[in-house]
């Protein structure tokens, strides 16, 4: 008994194994699968390019992409398709992060956040401008108005293919 | 019966007549040799490479012409030192071909890394991911890697239209020249070739409009890449994410089968869509192929100017009201009016023309007569434009096939080629002259006269015809003046003994897709409308819009005393009515047309209807539950049912057997992509022709062919002419066609032109109407061309006097 008494004393006055959540949070791992965002490239524009192959890989049918042209006028995407729909339904995806696998651009990417809680059905749907990061400082939203000639290819050419 | 061959494939023994082609005999046995530029509805060219094989032939005596043997007793095989292409290769007795050995699978894949040297990895983005021939074949056949560098990839443009309604994507072509090909050998518009050699080698249009072809849109089907795609559906959906409808086109008599691909779309608040339009395989109908007037006119449904609330007149005006009120309001109408005319468009379903022809007087809205006698002496059960060739006279009279029916055009075109001997007759140069054995022209209104080599057997290739097949028109010709036409055509195939038969028979080209169902349920047009009208106890309308066609008829239904309409839109007749319902389109709802060949074909619901429509049948059963006419109103199968039981043409067909399918070769449009094309599969029913009724001694009226009178000073014969993009109900809505579309000209021949003292661009006004001068050296003298549905009055061709605008006027 005394043993037992032991481990209580030691635990009152030690470290708390608990956080006092939502005051403090706990860092997540480095291969926690939260939140999705979508990607911008550094002048802005968005990774997605809206090929929908994150659609197909969802075990969940989780995700809703439709597509557009682009034009150099109004740019969203590097090449000429780009997701002018681009729908996450949070309460079907269960963070397995084939979308991630699947996606051609890296575009979309499961981030940390977690606290995902909705009052109904329909917030639990995250469209495009919610999961969208914001542009880099300095740069122009998208759509952007482009040089033509510049923006041809969609899916940027991988330096080592294997990785 | 051709020759037969037996040879083996990959040690299974296949007998196929001579002359089969390697790569078809294999498919015969389920072997699928893969291939890019072969297709099986065109000739082989063999430049793709990718059907290599290996090929050994019995090795013969030439002294003896004897098959040699080994020394165990077989027969000596002889190989070619290099892999064959089985797709121009035709077989032969006793061949021998390999298509699993190491050889052969090196080939193929030494192919496909060669085809891929230059092909972008943008499977991602590009429209044909998904479903593509390379795609697969690469996953089947191909390396896994290659051995050129990323580096050298040819950069070439992405987007460069041919035209505004197909696209180019330079660098995705193969080089297979399906699309070339097709339209120089199919399509008849040698409009897009290759220009440049080698690596440089790219699809160039050479027409103004770009890529014109009434057929453009089935290059984007047959092109195994995402080469060419449609403006329509560039980017519109991935394929795996849309379900495939089956339906009918609704916009000429030859009934194609299509397909619709829908999708849900948040731009449309998640309603199902239609995203795209595609031939649906019938071998008998359209083949694997479709006009682009049905591939890109199918907008109209999603319209936002489509009809969604019933329209009541109070103090003279429209107003919208719940539908019992409505329905209550035609039913006051109509009870006690007396004789209800009851008036059907050609594009109402046979099942809704059955239940409207209860409801009164069933009568067609057209200027085509005839059609009861197509009915007697039409095309049978077995006929199939496909099979006619040699020992066969095709006859076209009146009709420009090219801009009525462009499906019907372009197999008379193949047909010709088979050997079947085409006479074209018309009183002006029309495209199909240029596949015909013989060409007659006549004056407008000497039509009859033109028939008369044939019927005395002075004409030795249609007295010496196996099967004779006439399709006629109605361009020139009134009401009375195609009757007449139809019924001397009619006397020409009884007495020349050329009906009852398959593949013998009179086809009329009508305006409409279910013209010939409304003849056979019954509906007569009448001979004098704007009267009938304007005297009818009660008027009911459906799918019609005489009102819109003609102002004289717009003044007799002003005077109609009442006046029901049912219609998708708020047309000239609408807004008319004292009561408009709205109806459900055909892509909404289920239903049978009568192909102008006679065969009833179904369609199916393709996407959901707007709230508030409701099928024509259903309404039509509902007025009568008021007005105490009984009508069967709960089902399309139902009516169908008993329609079957009370008319002679349709009794025993089954609503079930329309659906019925067989079998169909070139197997195109599988899971397995095998030649590539998208066309799809027929799993919803080939339709069934209709066996005809036997001549019984021609039309109740006598009608004769007006001739064209002595023109006054100033005046010309005036000829209305169908042209395919017209600005019709269910056309005018697809924003793609408009810089196609047919605009309001004056075609005269440039002499007649100079007597009236007009040049090109002079703006004459005719009944109201602006029309531009066009010269145009094919037109008759003294006769000026109008296309319908621009605005002037088109029912019959009559002598105006043109006015000229004043050029300040303007």
């Amino acid at each position: 008994m005394l043993k037992g008494l032991f481990v209580t004393l030691k635990e009152l006055i030690g470290k708390p194994v608990t956080v006092s959540y939502p005051e403090e949070k706990r860092p997540v791992r480095s291969r926690f699968k939260g939140r999705h965002t979508l990607k911008r490239y550094d002048n802005g524009l968005e990774k997605c390019i809206g090929c929908a192959l994150c659609a197909a890989a969802c075990p969940a049918d989780a995700i809703f992409v439709e597509s557009a042209e682009n034009t150099d006028e109004e740019r969203y995407s590097p090449g000429e398709r780009y997701a002018s729909t681009y729908e996450i339904n949070f309460l079907r995806c269960i963070f397995c992060g084939f979308c991630e696998d699947a996606c051609p651009t890296e575009a979309i990417v499961l981030g940390d956040t977690y606290e995902l809680s909705y009052t109904d059905r329909a917030t639990a749907i995250y469209p495009k401008e919610l999961l969208l990061e914001p542009v880099p400082d300095g740069v122009e939203t998208t759509p952007q108005q482009t040089p033509p000639g510049m923006f041809t290819r969609s899916v940027p050419e991988m330096k080592d293919p294997t990785d | 019966m051709a020759k037969e061959v037996t040879l083996t494939i990959d040690g299974k023994s296949v007998t196929v007549p001579a002359g089969t082609l390697v790569v078809d005999a294999a498919k015969r046995i389920g072997i699928d040799i893969p291939v890019f530029c072969y297709h099986p509805k065109m000739e082989p060219v063999g430049m793709c490479r990718m059907c290599l094989v290996e090929i050994g032939r019995p090795v013969i005596d030439r002294a003896t012409g004897q098959v040699v043997l080994d020394e165990s007793g077989k027969t000596k095989m002889q190989f070619g030192p290099k892999l064959e292409t089985s797709c121009t290769t035709p077989v032969s007795e006793g061949m021998a071909v390999v298509t699993n050995s190491a050889k052969a699978v090196d080939g193929r894949r030494e192919i496909i890394e060669f085809i891929l040297t230059s092909h972008p990895l943008d499977c991602p983005i590009c429209d044909k991911g998904g479903e593509c021939p390379l795609q697969n074949l690469t996953m089947a056949h191909g390396p896994g890697e290659s051995r050129f560098l990323i580096d050298e990839k040819m950069k070439l443009a992405k987007h460069v239209p041919l035209g505004e309604l197909i696209i180019l994507d330079r660098e995705r072509c193969i080089q297979c020249a399906r699309c070339v090909r097709f339209q120089s050998d199919i399509a008849g518009d040698p409009v897009i070739a290759f220009n440049h050699r080698g690596r440089a080698l790219e699809i160039v249009t050479h027409s103004e409009p770009g890529f014109d072809s009434y057929f453009s849109g089935n290059t984007t089907d047959i092109c195994p890449v995402g080469a060419l795609t449609t403006a329509d559906f560039r980017f519109g959906a991935r394929p795996w994410e849309q379900k495939p409808a089956a339906s009918l086109c609704s916009h000429c008599p030859v009934g194609c089968n299509m397909t619709y691909n829908v999708r849900r779309e948040a731009a449309s608040g998640g309603k199902l869509v239609i995203k795209r339009a595609m031939p649906r395989q019938n071998e008998q109908v359209n083949e694997i192929w479709m006009c682009d007037k049905g591939r890109f006119a199918y907008h109209y449904a999603e319209s936002s100017e489509r009809l969604s609330k019933p329209l009541v007149r109070k103090g003279g005006e429209l107003v919208e009201v719940e539908w019992d009120e409505a329905l209550n309001a035609a039913a006051e109408g109509l009870r006690g009016a007396g004789q209800v005319l009851a008036l059907a468009g050609g594009r109402l379903p046979n099942e809704d023309l059955f239940a409207l022809g209860k409801l009164g007087k069933p009568v067609l809205y057209t200027h085509h007569g005839g059609g009861d006698l197509v009915a007697q002496v039409g095309l049978g059960p077995d006929s199939n434009l496909g099979d006619l060739g040699k020992g066969s006279v095709i006859l076209v009279i009146a009709s420009d096939l090219h801009e009525e029916a462009p499906i019907w055009w372009l197999r008379l075109k193949a047909a010709a080629k088979r050997g079947a001997h085409l006479i074209v007759a018309g009183a002006r140069p029309t495209r199909l002259e240029e596949y015909a054995a013989q060409v007659i022209r006549y004056r407008y209104g000497e039509e009859i006269a033109v028939l008369h080599p044939f019927l005395d057997g002075s004409d030795a290739d249609f007295a010496n015809a196996e099967n004779v097949v006439i399709f006629y028109g109605n361009e020139g010709l009134d009401l009375a003046g195609s009757s007449a036409l139809a019924q001397a055509c009619a006397e020409l195939l009884v007495q020349t003994n050329h009906t009852g038969r398959a593949n013998n028979g009179l086809v009329g080209v009508w305006a409409n897709a279910n013209a010939q169902g409304a003849w056979e349920l019954g509906f007569r047009p009448s001979a004098d409308l704007a009267a009938e009208l304007a005297e009818a106890g009660a008027v009911y309308i459906a799918a019609a819009d005489p009102a819109g066609d003609d102002p004289a008829l717009a003044a007799a239904l002003d005077k109609a005393r009442f006046v029901v309409v049912q219609e998708l839109f708020l047309t000239e007749t609408a807004a008319r009515a004292a009561v408009v319902l709205p109806v459900q389109a055909n892509l909404e709802r289920e239903g049978t047309y009568v192909s102008g060949e006679r065969r009833v074909q179904r369609f199916y619901p393709v996407i959901y209807p707007p709230e508030g429509t409701r099928p024509d049948f259903e309404i039509i059963a509902q007025v009568g539950a008021l007005i105490d006419v009984p009508v069967e109103g709960r089902a399309v199968s139902l009516l169908f049912t008993k329609l079957a039981a009370e008319l002679k043409p349709f009794n025993g067909l089954t609503y079930q057997a329309l659906a019925q399918r067989v079998e169909q070769w070139p197997q195109v449009g599988r899971a397995d992509l095998y030649y590539g094309g998208t066309s799809y599969d027929n799993k919803l029913g080939l339709g069934v022709q209709l066996p005809a009724a036997g001549w019984q001694g021609g039309a109740a009226e006598q009608s004769r062919i007006a001739a064209v009178p002595q023109l006054g000073e100033q005046e010309v014969w005036l000829v209305p002419v169908t042209r395919l993009y017209d600005n019709g109900q269910t056309v005018k809505h697809s924003k793609l066609l408009d810089q196609r579309r047919a605009v309001p000209t004056l075609s005269l021949h440039p002499d007649t032109a100079a007597k009236l003292g007009l040049e090109v661009g002079a703006r004459v006004t005719v009944d109201d109407a602006a029309l531009a001068v066009v010269l145009d050296a094919t037109v008759p003298a003294s006769v000026g061309l109008v296309p319908r549905s621009t605005g002037v009055p088109s029912s019959a061709p009559r002598a105006v006097k043109l006015h000229r605008v004043a050029e300040t006027a303007r």
